[in-house]
């Protein structure tokens, strides 16, 4: 219970800390688009709506800072996140719940994926030692310093342009409906498949090369030795005594690189023009759209916090200490 | 743990010549001296790039718009002319300022509270590995993009700054847990009981044991603030004037280079890539030096097979001892280094 105790006191205070370094960010900046904004487009704007842009970025110099404090989180809790200003005033919840589920499926799906494919190459590289599997680490590594939007860039340029194999751009044809039926959902992943293969390359190499020194460090141990000595299967061995340990230090350091990972992959969405929050922030920043990029940059952060928890549970389901502990 | 012999064998003060070698023999090890060859030759490249670099980045040629390399342009010239080896030359010096400056920084940033959170006790070290742990999880890139756009005219100074103050809590966990592990060592306890002052305990028994851990640190906060550098050069927050790698590819994608005019985006593309090989590979050799057993598993399995012995036999075997034992100085190594890094969750 402890275990868990700790954990959910960290995202706490990780969630406020998030929730503040927002509230903070417009105050610290010099310059004041909003209030030129709102000049420029007199009479448009709903009195709401200038309500909520000034309790976002501290336009309300009569409060207190600590009242504008209390206001922030009043509007943030009511689900209130600003008008976005390049998209028309349309509230930023808005804009960002339609962007939200593309960036979770691609990004979600592909760092699954390079996470299970890496951990499972990396088992068997640490497995193999000194096998010519073992030139694929520095071949991984080498994908994974190339930087993301590049490999993207050239991606699109052999496999879209050059050979038309993939679409280029966009999460499926303007020509189809969306829809839950078999020709939407072929459809978008037909144009997923470009993205999401840019991300597994690109960030494969460091889950293959954290499985593989994992796995030479723990096939060293004395309990693999004895498991051999009974005379198990080399599977069973791998699988259930060596893999089945060294897998808990890439789980946590999964965890814990999401945002990083992340970070990077927003990249993609704006090189593929998926109409993710990565897109939207690129656009955001390229309008100066303040309210848009602090709302797309909280909910990232959530987003990332919830995949913690998700990590940490299945951390949980995979080593037993964790849990004796609850009982103690 | 079982290790306490090794351990104190490891660590006692050895004779002065044995420490330096020791100190070196991160050279000994054929990945880490490519990779610093490689960091090498892009620093000189960034120290004197202005002077060698055959044209200004920035001259207009209309007369050789477009054109694929030649002898008058080893890497041809962009959409107006301009000389893009020269563009890639000056850029260097950018890329690695940011890159150096932001793994210094990063690296002090993390020494510091790494350090100290792992070495007192109770609430102040959990509020500071909380903090760590804060600016892990939140994602970095986003903030940095909304940070950099809020300046006209962002300095490198400021951007490696940014990229520092987002990427120190790697470092930062790694040391905690290193210097945890550290602190209820034998050698550690004599020197309190010795009445050692603070600053010797940690500056002068703990650092240089920790010096392997910080060089990893400081060369992954110098890899991805390359990255990141690049990145939001390419995106175009910071200004597309100032020559970079990044601010190379961003012209070459806005005026559609890809993917006929090859010569524009990739030799870029593959230089930050060239560069954060030669950081990996640094690595690759840290990570040997720290624990033996990476450097000889290959070779131990390969001897194996040799003699005729299977895989699942291999393990056996070598945990036996009966071929191949580990040097009995790899051996102390490898206990010293048998404390977990990091990798439990708080």
């Amino acid at each position: 219970m402890r275990f868990f105790l700790r954990r959910a006191a960290f995202y706490l205070f990780t969630l406020w800390a998030a929730i503040t370094i927002n509230f903070f960010l417009p105050r610290m900046m010099k310059g004041d688009p909003i209030t030129a904004y709102l000049a420029r487009n007199q009479g448009t704007v709903s009195p709401e709506a200038i309500e909520s842009l000034k309790i976002l970025f501290g336009l309300n110099t009569d409060r207190s800072l600590w009242q504008q404090y209390i206001d922030y989180w009043g509007l943030l809790l009511s689900g209130d996140l600003g008008r976005s200003l390049s998209k028309g005033l349309a509230p930023v919840s808005e804009v960002i719940a339609d962007a939200l589920p593309w960036t979770l499926g691609l990004v979600g799906i592909a760092t699954l994926i390079s996470f299970f494919v890496g951990t499972s190459i990396g088992t068997y590289i640490g497995w193999k030692r000194g096998s010519k599997a073992e030139f694929l680490v520095p071949v991984t590594t080498f994908l994974s310093t190339v930087p993301y939007f590049w490999l993207g860039l050239i991606m699109i340029a052999v496999f879209s342009t050059t050979l038309g194999w993939f679409p280029a751009s966009h999460a499926y044809d303007k020509t189809v409906q969306p829809g839950f039926n078999w020709e939407f959902i072929s459809n978008v992943i037909y144009h997923g498949t470009l993205p999401a293969l840019t991300i597994v390359i690109t960030s494969l190499g460091g889950w293959i090369l954290g499985m593989r020194n994992m796995m030479i460090t723990v096939l060293d141990e004395d309990y693999i030795t004895v498991a051999q000595a009974k005379g198990l299967s080399p599977r069973n061995v791998v699988v259930h005594y060596a893999a089945r340990n060294a897998v808990l230090p890439q789980l946590s350091s999964f965890a814990l690189s999401l945002g990083f990972i992340v970070g990077g992959t927003l990249i993609m969405e704006m090189i593929f023009s998926y109409p993710g929050l990565g897109l939207r922030l690129f656009e955001a920043t390229l309008a100066k759209d303040y309210p848009l990029m602090q709302g797309i940059f909280l909910v990232i952060t959530l987003s990332v916090l919830v995949a913690n928890i998700i990590a940490d549970m299945a951390y949980a389901a995979l080593d037993p200490r964790t849990r004796q502990e609850e009982a103690l | 743990m079982s290790a306490a012999t090794g351990t104190i064998e490891a660590v006692t003060p050895a004779p002065r010549s044995k420490r330096f070698s020791e100190s070196f023999s991160i050279l000994r090890n054929g990945k880490s001296v490519v990779g610093l060859s490689i960091l090498a030759f892009f620093t000189v490249l960034a120290i004197i790039g202005p002077w060698i670099a055959p044209y200004d980045p920035n001259a207009i040629d209309l007369e050789a718009r477009n054109s694929p390399p030649s002898p008058a342009h080893w890497l041809g010239t962009t959409h107006m002319g301009q000389d893009i080896l020269s563009q890639i030359i000056i850029g260097a010096r950018d890329v690695m300022f940011v890159g150096f400056v932001a793994g210094f920084i990063g690296t002090v940033l993390a020494v510091l509270v790494g350090v100290t959170s792992g070495y007192i006790k109770g609430a102040g070290s959990e509020t500071l590995s909380a903090l760590a742990n804060v600016f892990l999880v939140i994602p970095g890139l986003p903030l940095i993009i909304i940070i950099t756009s809020n300046f006209d005219d962002p300095n490198m100074m400021l951007i490696a700054t940014v990229l520092a103050i987002t990427g120190w809590a790697w470092g930062a966990r790694v040391l905690r847990a290193q210097t945890m592990s550290l602190r209820n060592r034998d050698f550690v306890q004599a020197a309190r009981a010795n009445g050692e002052p603070l600053w010797r305990i940690i500056g002068v028994e703990m650092l240089p044991n920790l010096m392997a851990v910080i060089a990893s640190s400081f060369v992954g906060t110098v890899t991805a603030a390359i990255l990141t550098q690049t990145t939001l050069a390419f995106v175009g927050v910071t200004p597309i004037s100032q020559w970079n790698w990044g601010t190379i590819l961003f012209w070459a994608q806005s005026q559609n280079a890809f993917p006929d005019r090859w010569w524009w985006y990739l030799p870029a593309g593959l230089c930050i890539a060239l560069v954060g090989m030669g950081l990996a590979l640094v690595n690759f050799g840290i990570d040997e030096y720290v624990n033996p057993r990476l450097r000889s598993a290959g070779k131990r399995a390969r001897a194996l097979r040799k003699r005729g012995f299977t895989q699942a036999d291999a393990t056996v075997v070598a945990a036996a001892g009966s071929i191949a034992p580990v040097p009995a100085d790899e051996a102390a190594d490898a206990l010293e280094d048998d404390a977990p890094r990091v990798e439990t969750s708080a």
